[in-house]
């Protein structure tokens, strides 16, 4: 078999192969729910009931999709510029170290939030900063460093936590202190469990959009991602473009920390994040690396772990059955899109 | 410092040294046959997982230990053909089907996990593969028990990455696998299928990293439990690139590796770990692991069609 372009996909190809992307999912999911015994149409519905069906279920939902929102945001700018960012994790958490160090009271004041934000910002850059000079300098693949920086930096939260970031009144649990009050995301109703770092979260994906789609760095980094060596010798520095893109998803990674502790958590732990950073790869993904479209692929990704979670208090199937609808929903969704462009033919 | 000199000359240390080079070999095998083949597999610590944990049930459920591996490679090869026909014929991006199937692996092994075991707290264990000494062999000081008082998946991560190595370099269809990830179209030109030859590749790498992975549960820790795997099949990769992608020099990589790995280990109950937080020590290994990829980019001859996929009607 090989594959022939498409000259012009017709709407109807555009359009069906994410839809049957979906339904082959669902297909998948129902499947995975008769292994496990139950219903597989009453897992279905449990899942949709536990992600939206109520105030509650929706708030949680949109909670657990914030700061995949940022790490989504992180993953897609890099991947657009074909810069393999897959520490999205060690950089969530080097902006949450940041945000305790200046929330728990080294600085007050009524510009401490913005503050604090920006700081983890550029906590969050100089993280991914080191694997990308490798990478422009020596060559050295990003992919396996980002990787390993993640396991590098987790055990350095599990240091700072049982060392100098320890939590005096903490009973010997390995957290930080909590932030001073004033340093806390308020929320954005009052009463409503959700916080300023949605709001915050929406902001930067619209930036994203119009620093990508509307400013000559976007259009740099848009061609270095389709073709390096063409965008070199049409005289774009390409080096300085990856590096200026590794600040700009650093940064956006390490807003998904602060947001988590400044917003949700009040403290940092080391289970802060359940692996924020490696699932904002599937929303980049699934969102086509648009930054607009990141926010519904995060709050599709987020639905499908909040209400996988409370489908397994109910019906007993196992909630890893969210990961691996993740995972099988990724892999269709990118066959899907190629198809889109290509068709099989024999020979 | 006596202290230092006292591990090093000590049997068990190297003894250790060689059981923790054991998984990294086998995946590290599996790796380097896929990316000669021009396939980077990023499925690499998911299949290691999967690896882990089919080969511990099925001996938990009453196979025997040999039945365990063979499940664990054969489930390791069935997640490899995802891999394969999704970026060989398909040609997607490596990367992120990489990512994909080691998130379907990872999750796959503990929906499973769960859903044969429901209540446990703790998982169950069973009785793992038994040391087996080479007579003679083994009583030589501090080599012997390093190399020939070890368990029988240890001597076969050894003769695996003879064989791959031997197959690679010495047979006709190691040579086909080779050009295939250096010149596509010259393999193509000789009327050998691209497509099959990176396929085969990636599924019999895959087994192998599966193998790995079972000999986390089956050789060393007799049980299975969640993120034991914990970053090999990344370290693995680097060791790749480390080992300039030949097997000779991977093996030695793993071992080198190991024994900074057994090192760290032990000197964290010596007076320097009383002052050195043990994070920094459990650092080290992928810490090591970045510096030796930075170390070896500059002469790393990387297969020239790696991560480039074949379609033949674009010749």
């Amino acid at each position: 078999m090989r594959l022939e372009p498409v000259a012009n996909p017709s709407a109807l190809r555009r359009a069906g192969l994410p839809a049957a992307a979906l339904l082959a999912t669902i297909a998948v999911a129902s499947g995975l729910a008769a292994v496990a015994g139950a219903d597989p149409l009453a897992t279905l519905g449990l899942i949709v009931k536990g992600a939206v069906g109520s105030k509650f279920a929706a708030l949680e939902t949109l909670n657990r999709a914030t700061p995949l929102i940022f790490t989504g945001l992180a993953v897609a700018v890099a991947f657009r510029a074909r810069l393999w960012n897959i520490g999205a994790e060690a950089q969530l958490y080097a902006g949450a170290i940041v945000t305790v160090l200046l929330g728990t009271g080294a600085v007050g004041g009524p510009l401490v939030l913005p503050l604090m934000a920006l700081a983890a910002m550029a906590a969050g850059a100089v993280v991914l900063l080191g694997p990308v000079v490798l990478k422009t300098r020596f060559g050295v693949d990003e992919v396996v460093t980002t990787l390993l920086f993640n396991f590098i930096m987790l055990l350095f939260v599990s240091y700072l936590l049982e060392g100098p970031l320890k939590d005096p009144m903490g009973m010997g649990w390995p957290k930080s202190a909590p932030l001073a009050k004033e340093a806390r995301l308020p929320r954005i109703v009052d009463g409503l469990r959700l916080h300023w770092g949605f709001a915050l979260a929406l902001i930067a994906a619209v930036a994203v959009w119009v620093i990508e789609r509307r400013t000559a760095l976007g259009y740099e980094m848009r061609a270095v991602g389709l073709n390096a060596r063409a965008a070199r010798f049409a005289g774009i520095p390409v080096d300085s473009v990856l590096v200026k893109t590794a600040l700009l998803s650093g940064g956006l990674a390490a807003l998904a920390g602060f947001s988590e502790v400044a917003g949700l958590k009040g403290h940092l732990t080391l289970d802060l994040s359940p692996g924020f950073g490696y699932t904002g790869i599937i929303v980049a993904m699934l969102a086509l690396l648009n930054p607009l479209a990141v926010v519904p692929a995060a709050l599709f990704v987020a639905g499908v772990f909040v209400g996988a979670d409370s489908m397994s208090r109910a019906a007993g199937v196992p909630t890893y059955i969210a990961d691996m609808l993740l995972a099988t929903s990724l892999l269709f969704m990118v066959l899907a899109i190629l198809l889109i462009r290509f068709r099989v033919v024999r020979g | 410092m006596m202290s230092l000199f006292d591990i090093l000359l000590s049997a068990t240390f190297w003894a250790a040294a060689v059981r923790i080079a054991s998984p990294l070999i086998f995946a590290t095998m599996g790796e380097l046959i896929c990316e000669r083949a021009g396939v980077l597999n990023l499925g690499i610590e998911g299949i290691m997982v999967i690896g882990a944990f089919s080969g511990w049930i099925t001996v938990w459920a009453g196979a025997g230990l040999w039945e365990g591996v063979a499940v664990a490679m054969l489930s390791g090869m069935l997640f490899g053909l995802l891999h394969a026909v999704l970026v060989v014929p398909f040609g997607l991006s490596q990367h992120v089907v990489g990512l994909g199937i080691t998130l379907l692996a990872t999750s796959t092994s503990y929906f499973a996990y769960r859903l044969i075991l429901p209540e446990v707290t703790s998982p169950p264990r069973i009785e793992p593969f038994a040391v087996w000494e080479v007579p003679l062999l083994s009583e030589i000081p501090l080599l012997g028990p390093a190399l020939f008082a070890q368990t029988p998946l240890t001597y076969a991560a050894f003769a695996v990455a003879a064989l791959t190595a031997l197959v690679l370099w010495r047979t006709p269809l190691g040579l086909a696998v080779r050009a295939a990830g250096e010149n596509p179209s010259a393999v193509d030109a000789q009327g050998l299928s691209v497509t099959g030859l990176r396929i085969g590749a990636v599924m019999v790498g895959s087994g192998l990293m599966a193998v790995g992975g079972a000999f986390l549960t089956l050789s060393a820790f007799s049980s299975f439990f969640f993120e034991m795997v914990n970053g090999r099949g990344w370290i693995c990769i680097a060791l790749v690139v480390f080992g300039a992608w030949r097997p000779g020099k991977a093996v030695l990589g793993a071992l080198l590796f190991a024994a900074f790995d057994a090192l760290q280990v032990r000197l964290q109950q010596t007076p320097v770990g009383q002052v050195v937080p043990y994070q920094l020590f459990l650092m080290a290994p992928y810490a090591l692991s970045i510096a030796a990829l930075v170390l070896m980019s500059r002469r790393a001859e990387v297969p020239a069609a790696l991560m480039q996929p074949f379609n033949r009607g674009e010749r």
